[in-house]
């Protein structure tokens, strides 16, 4: 907190009754992080930024939308042809979600290949695995708000899911619809709990920077900072590195906003809702198909436990697992830099998930259903099998004392 | 105030037990006062009295020729109303006995009248409208419904024959008000 000096006198009376400015000069200014982060380290602010781009596009949207069945779908329609910039501020949102996970899934990955959920940032890992969890529910609740035939089944068969559990399932699903069937009650309250999860999420954000700034960020080194020499101070380096991969993305963002708007979606959510006629192949948004592929691979009963309860259990499973990571990872080495062994298992474990994601996307048939059970079992492999033994089989490169000497040996 | 300060911690057994006791009775009371007001939020979510409301539907069926089907909205949800033809009746009495009933149940636990088949139309898998209603659908490898969402076959009895569903078309609570006439629910 030392930094912080001012000669203001407004600055100075507020300062000494709510210290907030010495508090962003030591957490947006000051904050020491490695110097030697590389692009896959923007992938955090990029989805800090989303998020507000969701936050402020959602809000405006509100002041348009209907949430009722008769006026949802029209009133989304409604906002395409007749708000002034509706239609940008519709595709802002409905292409950001796409945004937000692609950008979380690298930033995901990125943790995974540089083991940044490793001691000590354990807390931070399980506040991210949190936020992931919050924008799925999130997703899929305002994938519902449009009212269209993949917003109406999307509903109905992701509700569905809890019926499969026994005794408790069928009051759970009447309870979720506030009726018999996904109907008003539904679209109403999957309004009110999509206007507040965001909130939820960025309540969480603020928890995961706190975390990050006490432990302060990996590298792709996955050494410590050990002394001054190994950090920069965030800004001015960080914040114009984020502000430049923010440019770079805008661009990627904006391209589909303005010349593939609908490249993430589906043709059939531009029909409207009709609860007696289900589309010929209902399709979850591209960001749960890996997990609509795990739920899709049980098919056969076993004693008493139906097909459907192991997949919807299986499904949940492969999220949960994620918080045990830190500690199924035996190695005691981070980056897979110096893990030579797993550095060729991270690349089939993302293969796999990628296939895993290409299955669920297709109709359950013939070989894509057992390819879709070998990458189920591979997936949960991976982290039960996988990733204990590693970290003993493995022998792992020599690690460099810190992060200033490998570049002080080149210089040398 | 300074009197109680001065005197803050009784050491006797007896006053610390006396403490405890009032800390957990609170913090019962408490929780238990949590508890009953959450109840009305959560409960505030359960279907709402006009929607119980609407929980009969009566249907004609005057007009359904053996062979034909209808559909119609009970509680939101589609039920199919099917007339039968006398092959599919015995092809469904028939399969009483077949091995690949996961559900078991009997025809005639299933249907009121043997020509008329009742049935809520949703998949028990997860909640798809399975096709089968109009002539031109696929009524899958048993002859009754298919559900184009995952791939369950259901017989003319409509029974889970294959696929990922676990259960049979449930028969809704229905009655013959007269001779062509149902009320469902």
């Amino acid at each position: 907190m030392s930094g912080f000096q001012t000669n203001n006198k407004v600055v100075s009376w507020l300062e000494q009754r709510l210290p907030i400015f010495s508090m962003m000069q030591h957490s947006a200014v000051e904050y020491p992080t490695p110097k030697n982060l590389n692009y896959w380290w923007n992938f955090g602010s990029l989805a800090g930024f989303v998020l507000v781009v969701m936050l402020l596009t959602g809000i405006f949207l509100v002041m348009n939308y209907s949430s009722h069945t008769s006026l949802a779908f029209d009133s989304v329609e409604r906002i395409m042809r007749d708000v002034n910039y509706g239609w940008l501020i519709r595709y802002l949102h409905m292409n950001g979600a796409s945004m937000f996970f692609i950008l979380v899934y690298i930033h995901i990955f990125r943790n995974l290949y540089y083991g940044s959920y490793k001691s000590p940032r354990e807390v931070l890992w399980w506040i991210g695995i949190l936020i992931y969890l919050a924008m799925m529910a999130t997703g899929f609740l305002g994938y519902v708000l449009p009212w269209g035939q993949m917003s109406f089944w999307g509903a109905t068969v992701i509700t569905n899911l809890f019926s499969a559990f026994p005794i408790v399932g069928d009051p759970i699903v009447t309870l979720l619809w506030g009726g018999f069937s996904v109907d008003n009650p539904t679209l109403n309250r999957f309004f009110s709990l999509h206007y507040l999860l965001p909130f939820v999420i960025l309540g969480l954000v603020v928890l995961h920077v706190w975390a990050l700034h006490t432990v302060k960020s990996n590298n792709p080194l996955g050494v410590e900072i050990q002394s001054p020499a190994d950090a920069i101070p965030f800004h001015p380096y960080y914040t114009i590195k984020d502000l430049f991969g923010i440019g770079v993305f805008l661009m990627f963002f904006l391209g589909f906003v303005f010349w593939a708007p609908n490249f993430f979606g589906e043709p059939d959510n531009y029909i409207p809702a009709n609860p007696m006629v289900t589309p010929a192949h209902i399709v979850p948004e591209w960001y749960y198909l890996p997990f609509y592929a795990i739920l899709r691979a049980f098919t056969m009963d076993i004693w008493v436990i139906s097909a459907k309860l192991q997949g919807v259990v299986a499904m949940f499973s492969a999220i949960i697992i994620l918080f045990f990571l830190p500690w199924l990872d035996t190695s005691k080495v981070r980056s897979a830099k110096f893990r030579p062994l797993y550095k060729q298992f991270f690349w089939l474990f993302l293969i796999n998930c990628l296939v895993l994601g290409y299955v669920g996307g297709k109709p359950a048939e013939g070989v894509l259903v057992t390819i879709g059970q070998i990458c189920t079992a591979y997936y949960f492999a991976h982290f039960l099998i996988i990733m204990p033994l590693l970290g003993k089989i493995e022998k792992p490169k020599a690690l460099p004392a810190s992060i200033s000497a490998p570049v002080l040996k080149e210089k040398a | 105030m300074a009197d109680t300060a001065t005197h803050a911690q009784p050491s006797s057994a007896d006053g610390q037990t006396r403490r405890d006791f009032l800390l957990y009775a609170t913090s019962a009371v408490g929780a238990v006062g949590t508890g009953l007001a959450l109840w009305p939020f959560v409960h505030s979510m359960n279907p709402a009295a006009d929607t119980l409301a609407l929980s009969t539907t009566d249907v004609d069926i005057s007009a359904i020729q053996p062979g034909q089907a209808i559909t119609v909205v009970w509680r939101g949800k589609p039920v199919f109303v099917r007339h039968r033809q006398p092959e599919e009746i015995a092809q469904a009495a028939k399969d009483d006995s077949a091995a690949d009933l996961r559900d078991k149940a009997t025809d005639a636990s299933r249907a009121q009248k043997p020509e008329w088949l009742v049935l809520i139309g949703v998949c028990t898998h997860l909640g798809c409208v399975p096709l089968g209603q109009k002539p031109a659908d696929p009524k899958g490898d048993f002859g009754g419904w298919f559900c184009p969402c995952h791939g369950s076959h259901y017989d003319t009895s409509g029974r889970i024959r294959k696929g990922p569903a676990p259960a049979n078309l449930p028969v809704p609570d229905y009655k013959f008000t007269s001779d062509t006439t149902i009320r469902i629910g």
